[in-house]
Formats: C-alpha cells, sequence, structure tokens
C-alpha cells in the first residue's frame, strides 16, 4: 500500500506550490490518487506558504490532515508550526539556511538539504525548490523520478523546455546533497 | 474523447461549463474563487462553441445578465463567493419568480461582511432558507471533490431546464482553490435556435413567429393569480423534494454513530470514519449530495436504530437544524464546527465526537 501525507511550508516564492503541483502530477502520472491543498492567501509573493499533498494509491479521504508522513520545511515560522505535526517515524527535511532553531525530535527522521548553498554554486537561484524536490524523492522513493521528468515536461510551456536538462540535474543534484541528520 | 487532467475546484467549473454547451457565463472577480472566471477567459470558449464569457460591472448586473440570457432558453451561469451572493440575492428571486433555469456557483468564504477569503460553510442557511425574497426554493448541490465540481455543472443544467429553476452549487474555497484528477468529457455541442425554440417554445422569449407571445416576468399584481402561481411553484418544490433528493451513505449499515456532513466537510469527516472504524468505533457517514432537497426521510429512518449523529461544518451550526427537524426519534444530534476560516482538523472532529459519544455513555 502507498501513501503520504506531505506538507511542504515555506515563504511565497520559494516555489513551495509549484513543488507541490510537480509531485502531484507525477503521482497522476503512476496512476495514483492525488490532492493539493494549498494555504491560499491574498498576497503571491512574500507571505507564508504551504501546501498539503496527499498521494495514494486509494481515494483520498481528507486533503487536509495535521499529522504528516513528511515534512519539508523551508523557513522559521513554518518549522515552529509543523515540526509538531509530523507523524512519530516520519521524516522532516529542511534546508538550515534561514533555520535559527533547529528541530528537535527524536522520534522522527530528520534530513538536511544545503540547497541555497548549491543554488549559489550553480549560479541559479531558481532551482532551489528543484533541489528539495530531488532530496524529497531520495527519502520517499515511492514516486519515480521518471515520473517527476514527465510531470516537469507536461507542466511547463513548450517554450521553457529548454530549462527541462537543468531541472533535472538540480533534481539528481538535490539526491545527491540531502544528509540524514 | 475522454481525459484526465490534474486541477483545481474553480478551473473544473470553467471547463465543465465550456464542454458542457453553456452559452453563456456573466460573473465578477472576487476571491476564493476568481479562476473560474480567469479560465474562462484563457480557454476563449467564444473562439470555440461560441460561449460568451463576460465580466460584469457588478454582481448585481451578472444576475441580471443571467436572468436575460435565461429569458431567452439559454444555458446561463455565473458564479461568486458570499459578499457577492448577498448582492446577487434580489437577482435570483425574480428567475425563481419567473421561473427560468440557470447555474450558480457559490465558492463560499468566511463571513459575515468580508470575513475572510478563507474557506467557511456559512451561507448554508442563505442557499436553503433564503436565497432571496418570497416563497421559493433553489435546487441546492453540494460537491466535494474537484470531480464533483465538474460533474455538478452538468447535473445543475439538467435539473435548471428539467424544472425551470435556479440551481445552486454550493462548495467553499477548499474545494474551490485545491487540485484533485479529473475525468473531463469530450465537447457538448451547444443548443442550436432551433433546439432551443423545440425544448423552451413554451415559455421562453425566442422570437413570437407563429405563436402567441410569451412573457417573462415576475410580477403579477392580482392576489389570486399570485397565490395561485405560488401553490405551483410550491407543487414544483414537492415534486423536487419527491424525486430528486441525492446523497452518499458510507458504512452505515451497522453504525451506532452516522456522522453529517457535506462538501469539504464530508471528506474530513470520512478521514474521520476511518480512525474510529480503527479504534472499533462503529462510525458511518451520511453526505447530503443535495442540500435542497435534503435527505431528510433517509436520516430519520437511520434515527431509529442509531445512537446518536454528529453533523460536522464549517459554521456555527446551521445544517444540524435541518438534521434535527428529519429526525422524529429523540436520538441526539450534536454538532461540532470551525469558524472564520478555519477548516477542522480530522483529528479534533474525531476528539469531537468521541466527546460526543462519551457524554452519551
Amino acid at each position: 500500500m502507498m501513501k503520504e501525507e506531505l506538507i511542504i511550508a515555506g515563504f511565497g516564492g520559494q516555489g513551495v506550490l509549484s513543488m507541490g503541483k510537480i509531485l502531484a502530477y507525477s503521482g497522476v502520472i503512476q496512476d495514483l490518487e492525488v490532492s493539493w491543498m494549498p494555504s491560499y492567501g491574498p498576497e503571491m509573493r512574500g507571505g507564508t506558504a504551504n501546501v498539503m499533498v496527499m498521494i495514494s494509491d486509494k481515494p483520498i479521504s481528507s486533503p487536509v490532515v495535521h499529522e504528516f508522513d513528511t515534512a519539508i520545511i523551508l523557513n522559521q515560522q513554518s518549522m515552529d508550526k509543523f515540526e509538531s505535526m509530523v507523524k512519530p517515524g516520519g521524516a522532516l527535511i529542511y534546508d538550515e539556511n534561514g533555520i535559527v532553531k533547529a528541530p528537535t525530535r527524536s522520534d522522527i527522521d530528520i534530513y538536511t538539504i544545503d540547497a541555497v548553498a548549491e543554488t549559489v554554486k550553480m549560479g541559479n537561484s531558481k532551482m532551489f525548490n528543484t533541489l528539495i524536490l530531488g532530496g524529497y524523492l531520495k527519502v520517499r522513493p515511492s514516486i519515480a523520478i521518471e515520473s517527476v521528468f514527465m510531470a516537469l515536461k507536461r507542466s511547463l510551456p513548450e517554450r521553457a523546455w529548454k530549462l527541462l536538462p537543468d531541472n533535472e540535474k538540480a533534481i539528481k543534484r538535490g539526491m545527491e546533497i540531502i544528509v540524514k541528520r | 474523447m475522454e481525459e484526465i487532467k490534474l486541477m483545481k475546484g474553480n478551473e473544473a467549473v470553467a471547463i465543465a461549463a465550456v464542454r458542457s454547451g453553456c452559452d453563456g457565463y456573466f460573473g465578477y472577480p472576487i476571491t476564493p474563487q476568481s479562476e473560474i472566471l480567469e479560465t474562462l477567459m484563457a480557454e476563449k470558449p467564444w473562439e470555440t462553441t461560441g460561449m460568451i464569457v463576460l465580466q460584469a460591472e457588478s454582481e448585481v448586473a451578472s444576475i441580471n445578465m443571467v436572468y436575460g440570457g435565461a429569458s431567452c432558453g439559454k444555458r446561463v451561469m455565473t458564479s461568486s463567493s458570499s459578499p457577492g451572493i448577498s448582492l446577487m440575492s434580489e437577482g435570483l428571486s425574480y428567475i425563481a419568480g419567473a421561473e427560468l433555469p440557470c447555474v450558480i456557483v457559490n465558492v463560499q468564504r468566511g463571513g459575515p461582511g468580508l470575513g475572510t477569503i478563507q474557506p467557511s460553510q456559512g451561507d448554508y442557511f442563505q442557499a436553503v432558507k433564503a436565497a432571496g425574497h418570497g416563497d421559493f426554493d433553489l435546487i441546492v448541490l453540494a460537491p466535494s471533490s474537484v470531480q464533483e465540481m465538474y460533474d455538478f455543472v452538468y447535473d445543475a443544467f439538467d435539473l435548471a431546464f428539467k424544472y425551470r429553476n435556479p440551481v445552486l452549487i454550493l462548495s467553499d474555497g477548499a474545494i474551490g482553490q485545491m487540485m484533485e484528477k479529473v475525468v473531463i468529457r469530450p465537447q457538448t455541442a451547444r443548443k442550436t435556435n432551433d433546439e432551443i425554440i423545440e425544448e423552451c417554445g413554451s415559455w421562453a422569449v425566442t422570437g413570437k413567429r407563429g405563436r402567441t407571445r410569451n412573457i417573462s416576468t415576475s410580477v403579477e399584481l392580482d392576489s389570486v393569480e399570485q397565490e395561485k402561481f405560488n401553490e405551483k411553484l410550491q407543487a414544483k418544490y414537492k415534486t423536487i423534494r419527491e424525486t430528486e433528493v441525492r446523497f452518499e451513505e458510507i458504512n452505515c449499515e451497522d453504525a451506532d454513530f452516522v456522522i453529517v456532513a457535506y462538501g469539504l466537510c464530508a471528506r474530513i469527516s470520512s478521514k474521520v470514519m476511518e480512525m474510529g472504524r480503527e479504534e472499533g468505533i462503529k462510525i458511518g457517514l451520511l453526505r447530503p449530495i443535495t442540500l435542497l432537497p435534503f435527505p431528510t426521510e433517509r436520516l430519520n429512518e437511520l434515527s431509529k436504530r442509531v445512537k446518536g449523529f454528529l453533523v460536522v461544518e464549517m459554521n456555527a451550526g446551521q445544517m444540524v437544524q435541518d438534521v434535527r427537524l428529519s429526525v422524529t426519534t429523540d436520538v441526539p444530534v450534536e454538532h461540532y464546527g470551525r469558524m472564520g476560516g478555519i477548516i477542522p482538523a480530522p483529528s479534533e472532529t474525531f476528539e469531537a465526537l468521541k466527546r460526543f459519544i462519551n457524554k452519551l455513555k
């Protein structure tokens, strides 16, 4: 049985919602049931943004939950709010950059990914969420990397397909640089 | 060709409008449903099916454009969110009074007043009791998934034309904003003028070539005549109550406790049901799909063998009153709700259910 209850939380503009969308799309490609529930706000950038993504091989009952298998956390406010909502045995993924109070739970698996530093090395700050997505796929391999590549291609307009190789590279790099704490 | 797409509830409404052969959409933007108008504008159906999409100057104008289009026998619709729907009440009452078919979508947000842009079910009373002045009923459908946001546009037009009555799709900001898989149907052609004359010629304003004129109006100053008309309307509503009740029942056969919830709350409650069943508590779920007509009889039947009903809503307790009115036994009916745009989590709802069960022991 495959069931993943995921939250991705950070600032608007970090690519939180689109990362969730690519994952949900990848689920559709694998013929799984998916739901994507954003916390929508009046502003497009700057505010906190989060999205709950459910992926399952069975119909999804509630698209909203308060206990998550995995949390991807990209700012301190989200850490304060969502660390406690990870299920015991679940996973928390975060970038230490911008986190002043590291997570303290000992009953979950905690992973760090130095994505901000990596975007500087790559010279492309837009790859931030793609790197994180790669890290996630390493931790949760039930979504195949090929599905994600296909989802990226299908969700981008044709004029943006030139960006696909960089995205694919960033996903693979993300898989390499994620570390278990 | 059947297609599966990942889309938002609001987008599903827009695509369904085009695909179902809708003739015209008239609306005014308001969060959390602006994607309906935005998607229609992006789709440009006026270039493909000939459907008109128009951003009116206000909600009052939108509903009156709908009134005009419906008078001509066209398949027309509008959408808005709570404050905008309030602005449409006068027009809705006129449309009901003129017995015209149309579809309205309310993607509810929290109130009162401008309130919040977050999801709510605070407009239940407005939808089923008082969408406008005068004795009239809407038909109210409550989608609980993005697929139903899509499908109910078709169903709403069918019901609207079957009964010459406005049909409201009562959704909420969460269902409107969330994305799920949707099966998209092939394009249905818009009705031709000849088909409209054949279907609606007895009442629609289609040009009176070769027949007596049709008058589309809600005014009748002779009280005797108006009462006759009121009786005719009430007879229609009775037929609707007898034939159009729709609901979904899960695990009610052996249930000790039944949760009654619609829309997003039904999804949350089905999770609560799973949590309860894992702990050996026999929980069932009754999800009204039509809020008007309401599944009164079924609730009353269930009340003869269950130990209690918990009604879960994103409001202070509205549908719970209709559940209480449905039940003729003394089975306890309790409400759990959140307001202000807060979505009740499955875990807190399960706690509320357990408190209710413990109270009964």
